[in-house]
């Protein structure tokens, strides 16, 4: 069976981030596998298949798919194209879509259930429709079957209970399990590995249009809090003192 | 070309003199020392206890014997990397890194190097698992540094030895599987180095109780009365001092990154505390004498990886000499306890609370600059190596 | 400008920030439209006219009982295609992120998602969105038509309901097509408040395992004496939860150490919130956490590390053992709400 599981590389989720001149900056924080799709691989590995790892994005890219490599896929796959530098979800899509097909006689194909970065947490459904395949998205936990396929999927109002056939496009959430570690040797095989890089040609499609631009990066307004510490003989005169100004709040 | 900005924490961009995969290891080895070791340690170092399930943890992740072929469990590793992966784990506690150290070095290296090729079968693999957990018995009570003058005895018998003595100071022995043991031979009068097995009759391994230091750690003594050991577990390879100095200089290598490991938390913590810390209406860390402790960590630190870091590739290339660890050994471990004395005093009163961790770290420095060789002792070699003259008596 | 927002809902019951979204949309002045797919959402037609919608457009059909994306996108993109809405609202829930985007991949325009704040450039929408959950806010637009944008919950205002109001109810026949998947069953629900609709959130850290004047039952492992010494600070905290009418929260570090599952984690890696009052226990407040809850309208922190960085981001600090603020508080915070 082959199976897809799409990474992301972002900066670290302890970075600072800073927007210079409308550009997003990290400083010296690392660019890390998206800690979503750790657990995307961890649910790719552990279908039994031949796994592939695709991601889309420059050079810097090649850090996620190495880490993902050291867990235990089999091949690499870069995604990158200058047309596609700038490209919005849609088009990001789209042409995952397009990697996924290339690929070929692909069942299974994983997303972490959103990047830390873009926080947009659309590319696996959207992936999904450009394929024809169902998203099972937030899963949780999966029994495969044959060509048919059951998950749990966590959602707001609790555990939900889906079934489809394969292929199917897949989100996995943190409560399928802790990814495990790349291992010594994974990290070995992975650091010598040659990641083919795809680009448009290769994946035999069009620039996608990207219809959404970003004309502006903001920091946050600087909140303006100084806290005010409460200060008491008692847990009890603390707690009162703290309750009249959280009424005082008028939020309750 | 871009600006060149001095970071703080790497100014000589040691993390650019390393390989991809040398910095894989070392930012995999961190995340798990940081997700798995460092939030049990308060607790293990309060109440004095080891979990022996962390030994099948750092096998599980290849931190056992990890300069072993992969053929015996290993993940053949080189010694730049050996190096990387002490100075993670004992970012954490040098406890920890002790444990790792004995079973890599003091016991899987032995058995690799001066082992018959069943010995390697029979014990490599499951050291490098984590499901045996190894110890070195050298020291004996009345024998420190002078192990020359050890008094465990292997007489010879029909089939094997019958060995007598007592080891003490041997991390890891009272949870031990597998203890590799210098003993005096009756063939001979030389040192040899035989396996013993937990269960073997007339061996015990009490463990010491009320240590101020490693306290994450187990510590016992060896037991020896008249244990009978087959022959098949007896080093056929090896004859003299240089058996148990070969692993020794290994394990010191190894050491002489971890303490820098120690030394860093202490720095890194000790800066952010002073950072943090308003005293007099302004940060502690605006102060001069501040400062300059902090500058001072700063270079030791960096020194020091650089020399660490050098003495490893040596190692690589199979260029070292015993003297180049005795001189790392001895300038980590010296410096480390320095820097964490200071990081404590920075600490004011929150320098004591074990939650601050830099009491436990000082703890642990005292013990790492006195065993595999005292800070002492190193100086001596040191000293010989260049007068040519011995002044150890 | 045309406007369509559509009605989110579990089971025939609306989520808050649909009727929320209707009114982000009534405040750039356009008539709205809402549209509801499902089976037997009569009564959400009613309540969509009496929080402002002018129009709804209903399709029930027996196939949208529940919420399957590939379903609901089948039935949705062709009514939007015909009535060329030029802007498409979706509550940011998880069913309204996903349908937003099929759709979007259906009509060949693009999505804004888990947008903050909207303003009219035209006939476009400039849109706020937080990104690296919340480090950064991003202005963005689309420029294809219908522009499609997700309105994060509890940021715009829910508008006054008018009882009786009403307006032009079409009933629409829609083909659900092929869709691939089945609904099998739900688990039980967890209960309680959930975290995204809550307007108070109490959370707890790793500090909540930190009391030392309790006694562990007998035979219990070191792990497993934390992880119940946890629990109980953990009950002082739903205790206080349950007398503000609040969602349990939590950090990261007591998710990891096994204290409370991962659903009720608060975090760049959980979920990011926004609620009137934030109360965090015991929670030194790495930047993935206050990340996730930065946007809190009143924080009040709780921690004996006076240096903890939670206290940077509060209003409102106690340098204290939570272990004996939080009952205080329950017990004072009960008096004052007459409960």
């Amino acid at each position: 069976m082959k199976i897809v599981v799409c990474v992301k590389q972002v900066p670290d989720s302890a970075a600072n981030l800073v927007a210079e001149n409308g550009v997003a900056s990290w400083g010296d924080a690392p660019l890390v596998i998206n800690p979503w799709d750790e657990y995307a691989v961890e649910a790719a590995l552990n279908m039994g298949g031949d796994v592939t790892v695709v991601s889309m994005g420059d050079e810097n890219a090649k850090e996620a798919l190495k880490h993902a490599l050291a867990m235990g896929c089999q091949e690499a796959i870069l995604v990158s194209d200058p047309a596609l530098a700038n490209v919005d979800t849609q088009g990001a899509a789209k042409a995952l879509a397009a990697a996924i097909e290339k690929i070929g006689d692909v069942k299974m194909a994983f997303f972490g259930r959103q990047a830390i970065d873009g926080d947009a947490g659309i590319t696996p459904a959207q992936t999904a429709r450009v394929l024809g395949w169902p998203a099972l998205t937030f899963t949780a936990s999966i029994a495969v079957d044959g060509d048919s396929v059951k998950v749990e999927r966590s959602v707001e109002e609790g555990r939900q209970t889906v079934s489809a056939n394969l292929p199917a496009v897949f989100s996995i959430v943190k409560d399928y399990g802790e990814p495990r570690y790349p291992s010594f040797m994974g990290i070995r095989k992975a650091s010598k590995a040659e990641i083919p890089l795809w680009g448009l040609t290769d994946l035999g499609i069009e620039a996608p249009a990207s219809v959404v631009e970003w004309p502006e990066l903001n920091n946050p307004p600087a909140k303006d809090v100084s806290v005010e510490i409460i200060e008491g003989g008692s847990p009890t005169e603390i707690a009162e003192k703290l309750a009249d100004k959280i009424m005082a709040e008028k939020i309750l | 070309m871009a600006k060149q900005t001095f970071k703080w924490d790497d100014p000589f961009l040691l993390n650019e003199q390393l390989d991809d995969e040398e910095r894989m290891i070392r930012d995999t080895a961190r995340r798990f020392c940081q997700d798995k070791l460092m939030p049990g340690i308060i607790e293990a170092n309060r109440n004095e206890t080891f979990d022996r399930e962390i030994m099948t943890e750092m096998g599980g992740m290849g931190l056992l014997g990890s300069t072993i072929p992969e053929e015996y469990g290993g993940s053949g590793l080189s010694y730049v990397v050996y190096g990387l992966i002490a100075r993670e784990v004992e970012r954490v506690d040098s406890g920890y890194r002790s444990a790792m150290s004995v079973q890599s070095s003091l016991v899987m290296h032995p058995i690799y190097t001066y082992g018959t090729e069943e010995q390697r079968r029979k014990y490599l693999p499951k050291l490098a698992s984590g499901e045996w957990v190894g110890c070195f018995g050298l020291t004996e009570p009345n024998h420190g540094s002078d192990p020359g003058s050890m008094e465990t005895r292997a007489k010879k018998v029909d089939g094997g030895w019958i060995l007598h003595g007592s080891k003490t100071w041997i991390t890891n022995s009272s949870i031990a599987d597998v203890f590799v043991v210098w003993a005096k031979a009756s063939t001979d009068g030389e040192i040899h180095g035989f396996i013993l097995e937990k269960g073997m009759k007339g061996l015990s391994a009490p463990k010491i109780e009320g240590k101020f230091s490693l306290r994450a750690s187990v510590t016992g003594e060896i037991v020896m009365d008249e244990v009978f050991v087959p022959d098949e577990n007896f080093f056929q390879n090896v004859v003299g001092l240089k058996g148990p100095f070969g692993c020794l200089n290994r394990a010191r290598y190894g050491i002489s990154w971890g303490a820098l490991g120690a030394a860093e938390f202490c720095w890194h913590a000790a800066r952010q505390y002073t950072l943090d810390r308003p005293q007099f209406g302004r940060p502690l860390a605006a102060n001069q004498l501040i400062q300059l402790k902090l500058a001072n960590m700063m270079t030791e630190i960096t020194l020091g990886l650089q020399s660490v870091l050098r003495v490893g590739r040596l190692m690589d290339e199979g260029k070292f000499t015993p003297e180049m660890i005795s001189l790392v050994k001895r300038n980590s471990c010296g410096k480390a306890l320095e820097i964490a004395r200071h990081a404590r005093d920075m600490h004011g009163a929150n320098g004591v609370s074990d939650e601050y961790h830099i009491i436990r770290h000082l703890m642990n420095l005292e013990s790492v600059n006195t065993y595999e060789g005292t800070n002492d002792i190193h100086a001596l070699i040191l000293g010989k190596a260049q007068t040519g003259i011995q002044a150890f008596l | 400008m045309k406007t369509w927002v559509y009605i989110d809902h579990f089971k025939g019951e609306a989520v808050p920030a649909s009727w929320e979204t209707i009114g982000a949309a009534k405040s750039l002045g356009s008539d709205v439209t809402a549209v509801i797919l499902g089976t037997g959402v009569d009564a959400l037609a009613k309540a969509a006219f009496e929080y402002g919608a002018d129009e709804v457009v209903l399709a029930d059909n027996s196939a949208l009982e529940d919420f399957r994306v590939e379903a609901y996108a089948n039935a949705l993109s062709p009514l939007v295609t015909d009535a060329a809405p030029g802007l498409l609202l979706f509550p940011t829930t998880s069913r309204g992120r996903e349908l937003a985007g099929m759709v979007a991949i259906d009509l060949n325009t693009g999505v804004l998602v888990d947008v903050i704040a909207m303003e009219l450039d035209g006939d476009k929408v400039v849109a706020t969105r937080p990104i690296y959950a919340g480090k950064l806010l991003q202005k963005t637009v689309c420029n294809a038509s219908p522009q499609i944008i997700t309105v994060r919950g509890r940021i715009f205002a829910k508008p006054e309901a008018e009882p009786g109001r009403s307006g032009t109810l079409t009933k629409v026949d829609v083909n659900v097509g092929d869709a691939p998947t089945t609904v099998e069953g739900y688990g039980e629900s967890t209960g309680g408040v959930s975290l995204a609709d809550a307007g108070v959130i109490v959370s707890g850290g790793r500090g909540v395992s930190n009391n030392p004047n309790l006694t562990p039952p007998d035979g219990m492992s070191d792990d497993e004496a934390e992880v119940w010494r946890a629990q109980q600070g953990f009950a002082l905290i739903t205790d206080l939860a349950g007398v503000l009418n609040a969602a349990v929260g939590a950090s990261r570090a007591a998710v990891d150490a096994n204290y409370i599952p991962y659903a009720n984690q608060v975090g760049q890696t959980g979920k990011v919130v926004s609620p009137d009052l934030y109360i965090a226990n015991g929670i030194s407040g790495a930047i993935q956490h206050l990340a996730g809850m930065r946007n809190s309208k009143v924080i009040v922190a709780i921690n004996k590390d006076p240096d903890a960085p939670i206290f940077k981001m509060a209003r409102y600090g106690v340098v204290g053992d939570l272990h004996e603020i939080v009952p205080a508080l329950t017990v004072a915070m009960k008096a004052k709400l007459g409960k």
